[in-house]
């Protein structure tokens, strides 16, 4: 494979020409780093809207009673924010960090199949617009109008034609279904990617635990998104040729739904948390100055959970009266999964424990990322303890466990890797100043949004339910909870600003502002479209701490 | 970044590994039959669910509809496992660039996998027209339209890709360099059979021996 940079007149290459070819330039590119920037932008501009959606919940919520929204409007936007949390957010800004770091980090050149990653961006994007557009287009021939209001897990019979007319069901369900095939796309993409493309050297077992993180991810998005296509063509095929799955009048079972969905849904959530595991597992070694601790039980543990988070999907349904020997198995696997989990959590505190720690915005938000996801972590455990999630299911207490693991786990580490990676992808540095600000408001904000639903859910506040009497004690709670939205809202606000802000007046960042150690850090910032000339050769898991320290190369040790 | 090059070739290369063999297609569509399995499983664990382990009597037709059916949903599917065995010859035919015995036998191919289609078509008609079983008459129609006519589908996208690459040899397009693009496209096709055997152990002998 021999590439001629001199002689190859690539897209940066071209001079400035009007806004319209620079569109088409970003349009019509099958670049890996171009293609991972557009998702992560994409995902980021759903993550605002999905952001407004929940501002929408919680200034319902803000005190009892309050009629400001209709129970109709406050159900698709509950719906519509999780949904979009989920497909449009999580999974594409995830996949774009990946889309740009795997094929850096392994020393090669692109994706396996540029052009499929391309058609997976397109798809996804166009699957997002399909969803969104249903909050103008989905009358129907009833004039049932509106975005879909059954919930991002859309259980049926809700789901059926008796109970949501109009079309706001079927975009749902298209929305998601072709998004699924765009993700679908990039898992395949990645895994290929990262078996068959890695520099000479690259063993498995040198790889970045960034990159193996996303090895596993598009394994559970191969296996887990076709279950979702395969469930959502069911309850399409039951809304347009009256077929029987899900509609208990016919003899279908709503509980298929339920296990088909979940089955999907769990791994899904661990497609969401395995990427933020390897970021973090990057960040950290290189703001303590110290080796990761425990490579190989870091690897072991990402497989165990990947494996694990095929079996314990039930622990969504305990309340839907499953035999006692069910549930019983689902949640001695949902504890049991908590070992492993466990073993990362470890493994990270032993990589900073003795550390010459630098406290830079990266490193905030994985320290963040530790802390919360803990607090997360262990809420997991006690709602996988049956009789307790009896108590507390579909209460506020869900709600609060699960944006400690997805907000204050996913999220602060993807503002953890924007902070890291900004550098290399645009070659300015993020303000440290803005990024502290950004931090500190989201940190408190998040607490104070979600510790107090713990309480209110506890007292026996139910989600999805509009509104709230004024008698029951919850008002404190509630108003905590939109306080600290308020403050998440303004921390938001100081990171678009330092992006807009540092875009074009960040200090220049250089191909390593970091002193790390991936192979990212080699090439320039931002890197040609080539990556590299020539291909490096790795012989440790630090290939640039080799570069920087001939006289004590990790290879000696490993 | 000169640093991170092979200086001393001889020196890297044991420690360095050696080269990456696999092959991206044949990754590529492994991690793709693992998806397109997990598709399936959908619709075959709602048939075994409904059909074969609840037995849902919803006052429609119910299985017997296709027991009746006959010997033409046995003999098509030896005809369809045989067109694995005919698909292995053709691609060794290839690979080897003897191009007449590759277009016999991918010809072959065609003409059982095309026999398949036929008796799944037939059958259908008997079911649709003479019947009158669809998908919303029954949670047999629902569960047997929609696992069946997924796998049919399949077939036809691994029938349609099979038959471009007979029209693709026929013109001279299709050199013995591209024999691993040909064996690729061939797992496709051993995955749409093994589905087949999955869909028909499920649908045409697990109710009867039940």
């Amino acid at each position: 494979m021999t590439v001629r940079p001199q002689s190859t007149k690539t897209e940066t290459d071209t001079a400035p020409a009007g806004v319209l070819s620079r569109v088409h330039e970003w349009v019509t590119t099958v670049d890996h780093k171009r293609l991972g920037i557009m998702y992560i932008m994409a995902g980021l501009l759903f993550f605002m809207i999905g952001g407004i959606e929940a501002g929408v919940i919680r200034y319902q919520l803000s005190y009892p009673a309050n009629p400001a929204i209709d129970p109709v409007t406050f159900n698709q936007m509950f719906t519509m924010h999780g949904t979009t949390m989920v497909f449009l957010v999580g999974m594409p800004v995830l996949l774009g960090f990946g889309n740009y770091l795997v094929p850096l980090m392994i020393g090669t050149r692109d994706m396996a199949f540029p052009r499929l990653n391309s058609w997976g961006f397109w798809v996804f994007l166009f699957g997002g617009l399909l969803l969104y557009y249903s909050f103008i287009g989905s009358s129907g021939l009833y004039g049932d109008a509106g975005a879909p209001d059954v919930g991002w897990f859309a259980y049926s019979p809700l789901t059926s034609r008796a109970f949501s007319r109009g079309n706001s069901v079927d975009y749902w369900t298209l929305g998601i279904l072709v998004s699924g095939f765009g993700s679908m796309a990039t898992g395949i993409n990645l895994v290929v990617t990262i078996l068959c493309l890695r520099c000479r050297g690259m063993k498995l077992m040198r790889m970045p635990i960034m990159v193996w993180s996303m090895l596993i991810t598009g394994f559970l998005v191969i296996v887990a998104l076709p279950v979702l296509t395969g469930v959502q063509v069911m309850l399409l095929f039951d809304r347009f040729l009256g077929a029987h799955f899900f509609d208990p009048q016919l003899e279908g079972s709503v509980l298929l739904w339920q296990h088909l969905f979940w089955f999907f849904g769990h791994p899904e959530v661990y497609i969401l948390i395995l990427p933020a595991f390897g970021f973090i597992s990057e960040i950290v070694p290189v703001f303590s100055r110290k080796v990761i601790f425990g490579y190989n039980m870091m690897v072991i543990a990402l497989l165990w959970i990947a494996f694990q988070s095929l079996g314990v999907w039930a622990h969504h349904m305990f309340a839907v009266g499953l035999p006692p020997s069910l549930n019983a198995f689902f949640a001695a696997s949902t504890l049991l999964i908590a070992v492993p989990t466990g073993i990362k959590i470890f493994n990270w505190l032993g990589t900073i424990w003795g550390g010459r720690i630098i406290y830079a915005t990266p490193m905030l938000f994985a320290l963040g990322f530790v802390g919360l996801f803990v607090i997360g972590g262990l809420t997991g455990i006690m709602l996988a303890t049956v009789p307790f999630d009896w108590d507390v299911s579909d209460s506020y207490f869900v709600v609060g466990h699960f944006h400690y693991v997805l907000f204050g786990g996913t999220l602060f580490a993807i503002f953890g890797a924007i902070y890291y990676w900004f550098p290399k992808m645009t070659g300015r540095m993020l303000s440290e100043r803005l990024g502290r600000w950004h931090f500190w408001m989201l940190f408190v904000g998040m607490n104070l949004t979600f510790g107090p639903m713990h309480v209110s859910g506890i007292l026996g506040m139910p989600r999805r339910i509009y509104t709230y009497a004024p008698e029951r004690g919850l008002d404190i709670w509630n108003q905590m909870t939109t306080v600290g939205y308020a403050i998440q809202f303004i921390g938001i606000l100081f990171f678009i600003w330092n992006v807009i802000h540092s875009l074009r007046k960040g200090r220049r960042a250089g191909s390593d502002p970091w002193d790390a150690w991936t192979l990212e850090w080699a090439t320039s910032s931002p890197p040609p479209a080539w990556n590299y000339h020539p291909l490096p050769v790795v012989k440790s898991r630090r290939p640039l701490w080799d570069a920087k320290h001939p006289e004590d190369p990790d290879s000696e040790y490993e | 970044m000169t640093e991170l090059t092979a200086t001393h070739h001889a020196a890297t290369t044991r420690d360095a590994g050696e080269p990456q063999h696999l092959s991206r297609g044949k990754v590529g569509i492994s991690c793709l039959i693992i998806t397109e399995s997990f598709f399936f499983m959908c619709f075959i664990v709602a048939y075994l669910y409904y059909i074969v382990i609840l037995q849902v009597d919803d006052g429609g037709p119910d299985p017997s509809v296709i027991f009746r059916a006959d010997i033409m949903v046995y003999i098509a599917s030896v005809t369809l496992l045989s067109s694995s065995v005919t698909v292995v010859l053709a691609a060794r035919a290839l690979a080897a660039g003897r191009h007449g015995r590759f277009r016999a036998w991918l010809a072959t191919t065609l003409a059982l996998g095309g026999f398949f289609l036929l008796a799944t078509v037939l059958e259908w008609k008997h079911l649709i027209g003479d019947l009158g079983v669809w998908m919303d008459t029954s949670s047999f129609g629902t569960c047997f339209f929609s696992l069946v006519g997924f796998h049919a589908l399949h077939v036809v996208i691994g029938l349609s890709a099979l038959g471009l690459c007979l029209l693709l040899s026929l013109r001279g397009h299709l050199p013995q360099a591209q024999a691993e693009r040909f064996e690729i496209l061939s797992w496709y096709w051993h995955f749409v059979d093994v589905v087949w055997i999955f869909v028909f152990t499920s649908v045409y002998l697990l109710r009867v021996y039940i």
